[in-house]
């Protein structure tokens, strides 16, 4: 059985973000990265099932030469290899075309289960799942809290809004994106650690890849990043406790419009 | 950005380490904030170890983590190893004992002075935490001076009985193996694996400890042991054997007693920030400060210090007097930053919700053991004027 899974490296949720001049993105000089948060489950989640029922876990990650981190990280937690997809024509993607070019090196994989993190909390599209596995023309779960395997198939429990829940089977090939809290995951054993640079991590590059430069074009443009704006401003309500009663609810049914 | 340890690292020491050694660091670094801070007050105050957290700490390979991956070790660069000591002690000077008399004190003596029969025996147990072990040197009557030894090895057909009594014993009760040092009848000093059970053995415990009450710490009785010749280390006769433990103990707590330091230090700086007096912070005002600086200079030469020690370590030019001058300043230091951080905050510091009294008073037994503060002196003394002024 192999087992794919998506990582994206963050700026550690700890990190002080400050936006960069040409307010297109944060500045990342000096900031510590880490893995995104439900891809580490995701990954715990691979590892388990590995564990369970044997086969290989292969990490992958899209981005610059500091990725590598993640993708050591998770080879010393016990992934068996990794793919590092790094190219200066795709610095600015959108979610199409990462999915895209996610098919491309994937497809190869031949992989029986694809995991994602449910969302990236950078920009929190949760697309890139779904998008791959229709690209990939296999089936995909979002949003799954816990799973189990059998005879080729899956039986994944799936959070609904509003505390529901739901079970989903599914055939094997599948893609599931991962909720945070499905299970705990695991620190890198020091022997995991000693045993990592002994693995193997592909870089492939757009030139490696079966697929045009007009597959990922960004459709979508990031305009301007900005930390909101304060637009608000109080209203000192005057005169007798009647008259401000009756001003506040015609504020707040008028103007704030809450009801 | 390159990896970066965790914690202060005011010289940018990270830049001297391999990416393998930070991400031993981060793992061990996580693994005490998450599993060892959340319990350890409960554990002090009640006088109880933390035994929940050795199986954790043998899956992530804590247990042996310097010896070679095929008797179960993880292989690690002493560097590697170092901090894992250091980060345990952030956590507890207790955590750090358990791990550092496993590693250093039962299964280095194993692997090196051990039979082929014996490593196959116990290293690999020991390293997956199924067995625990202890090492017993010092007496009531004897310790600074453990060539005085009383405890007696006595030849009985093809075996041994052992007779005496060891004290000051870490893991004693919970062990189920003693490293035990007895003089033989020509008085060479020789090293026994004594398994818990064996008659005439008994292991109780010592109440009243002040100081690291999260470890356990016992006598071991030894009424006239039978001990099969089997189980002594064939590799160590005098006292060179358990020295040459104690220099890899030492070597562990001299990166140890650092993670004491960066735990107070930590605190403090927190602390200084949050409380207000006199309408501003008391981190503003130069007498914090002084003591907040003081703490990190001596935190960052104490770095420096056990970085090259490893580095010598690793390239085998080790002296085990350099590992004296290395603990002896980094436990005095160590004991120092939980003086001030406790200074620092005020009435609050002596309350155990603060971790400057846990640390203060463990730092009194790490002060004292693997060799006090000084016999280091003195150890330093004669290699530096050819004069030996033990006695
Ligand atoms: C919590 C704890 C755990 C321990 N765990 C273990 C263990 O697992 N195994 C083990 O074998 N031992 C263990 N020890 C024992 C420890 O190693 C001894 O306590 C230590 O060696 C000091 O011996 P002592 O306490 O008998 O002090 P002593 O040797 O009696 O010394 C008392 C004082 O006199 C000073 N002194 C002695 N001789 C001289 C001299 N010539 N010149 C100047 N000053 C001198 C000492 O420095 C010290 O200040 C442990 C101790 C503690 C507190």
């Amino acid at each position: 059985m192999r087992i794919c899974v998506l990582i994206k490296q963050l700026p550690d949720t700890g990190s002080a973000l400050k936006i960069r001049a040409d307010e297109l993105w944060v500045d990342e000089d000096n900031l510590v990265f880490s893995a995104n948060e439900s891809d580490s489950y995701a990954l715990e989640e691979a590892l388990l099932m590995k564990e369970a029922q044997g086969g290989e876990v292969v990490v992958v990650s899209l981005g610059p030469e500091r990725v590598g981190q993640v993708l050591k990280d998770a080879l010393a937690k016990g992934a068996d290899r990794a793919i590092h997809l790094h190219d200066p024509a795709w610095e600015v993607l959108d979610s199409l075309g990462l999915a895209r070019i996610m098919a491309a090196v994937l497809k190869e994989e031949q992989c029986d289960l694809i995991f994602t993190g449910l969302q990236s909390d950078d920009t929190g599209d949760g697309q890139l799942g779904p998008m791959l596995a229709e690209l990939l023309d296999m089936p995909h779960v979002t949003l799954v809290v816990e799973t189990e395997l059998s005879d080729g198939r899956i039986k994944v429990k799936q959070e609904l809004e509003g505390g529901w829940f739901q079970y989903v089977t599914a055939q094997l090939p599948v893609l599931l994106t991962i909720q945070s809290g499905i299970n705990k995951p695991r620190y890198a054993s020091l022997r995991g650690i000693m045993a990592m640079k002994h693995k193997e991590i592909k870089a492939v590059g757009a030139g490696d890849l079966d697929l045009p430069a007009d597959q990922w074009v960004a459709g979508r443009t990031l305009q301007r990043l900005y930390v909101p704006e304060k637009t608000k401003e109080t209203v000192f309500l005057e005169g007798s406790p009647q008259e401000v009663g009756a001003a506040l609810v015609d504020h707040l049914v008028n103007t704030a419009k809450v009801f | 950005m390159s990896r970066q340890l965790r914690g202060p690292d005011y010289l940018a020491l990270s830049d001297l380490l391999t990416e393998e050694e930070i991400l031993i660091q981060h793992t061990a670094h996580d693994f005490v904030t998450a599993e060892v801070l959340p319990i350890i007050t409960k554990h002090f105050r009640d006088g109880t170890f933390p035994a929940t957290l050795v199986p954790q700490m043998a899956q992530l390979g804590f247990l042996g983590s310097a010896l070679p991956p095929e008797v179960g070790g993880a292989g690690l660069s002493a560097v590697g190893y170092g901090l894992v000591s250091q980060e345990l002690e952030r956590g507890d000077s207790a955590i750090r004992s358990f791990v550092s008399v496993q590693n250093s004190l039962v299964m280095f003596p194993i692997f090196t002075f051990g039979s082929e029969d014996q490593k196959e025996r116990w290293l690999k147990p020991l390293a997956r935490g199924e067995v625990i072990g202890c090492f017993g040197l010092t007496e009531p009557d004897v310790g600074s001076n453990p060539a005085a030894m009383q405890t007696r090895a006595r030849r009985d057909g093809d075996g041994w009985v052992l007779s005496g009594a060891k004290m000051w014993i870490t893991n004693g009760s919970i062990a189920d193996i003693a490293i035990v040092w007895a003089k033989d009848e020509e008085d060479t000093v020789r090293g026994f694996i004594v398994e818990r059970g064996s008659p005439g053995f008994s292991a109780p415990d010592m109440t009243g400890k002040l100081s690291l009450r999260a470890s356990v710490t016992s006598e071991l009785l030894l009424d006239e042991v039978p001990v099969a010749e089997s189980s002594r280390l064939p590799g160590a006769a005098g006292l060179g054997g358990p020295l040459n433990c104690l220099t890899e103990a030492r070597y562990g707590i001299a990166w140890g007693a650092i993670g004491a330091a960066v735990a107070c230090y930590e605190a403090a700086l927190e602390y200084a920030g949050e409380r207000t007096q006199f309408g501003r912070p008391i981190s503003g005002f130069q007498l914090t400060q002084e003591k907040l600086v003081w703490m990190l200079t001596e935190i960052t030469k104490a770095q420096l210090l056990v970085l090259q020690l490893g580095r010598l370590k690793e390239q085998g030019k080790l002296r085990f007097q350099q590992v004296s001058l290395a603990k002896r300043n980094n436990v005095w230091m160590a004991r120092v930053c939980a003086r001030l951080a406790r200074e620092i905050h005020g009435a609050n510091g002596i309350m155990d919700e603060y971790p400057l009294m846990r640390h203060m008073m463990n730092l009194e037994s790490v002060y004292t053991y693997e060799g006090t503060h000084e016999m280091h002196t003195l150890i330093l003394g004669e290699d530096i004027t050819g004069q030996p002024a033990f006695t």
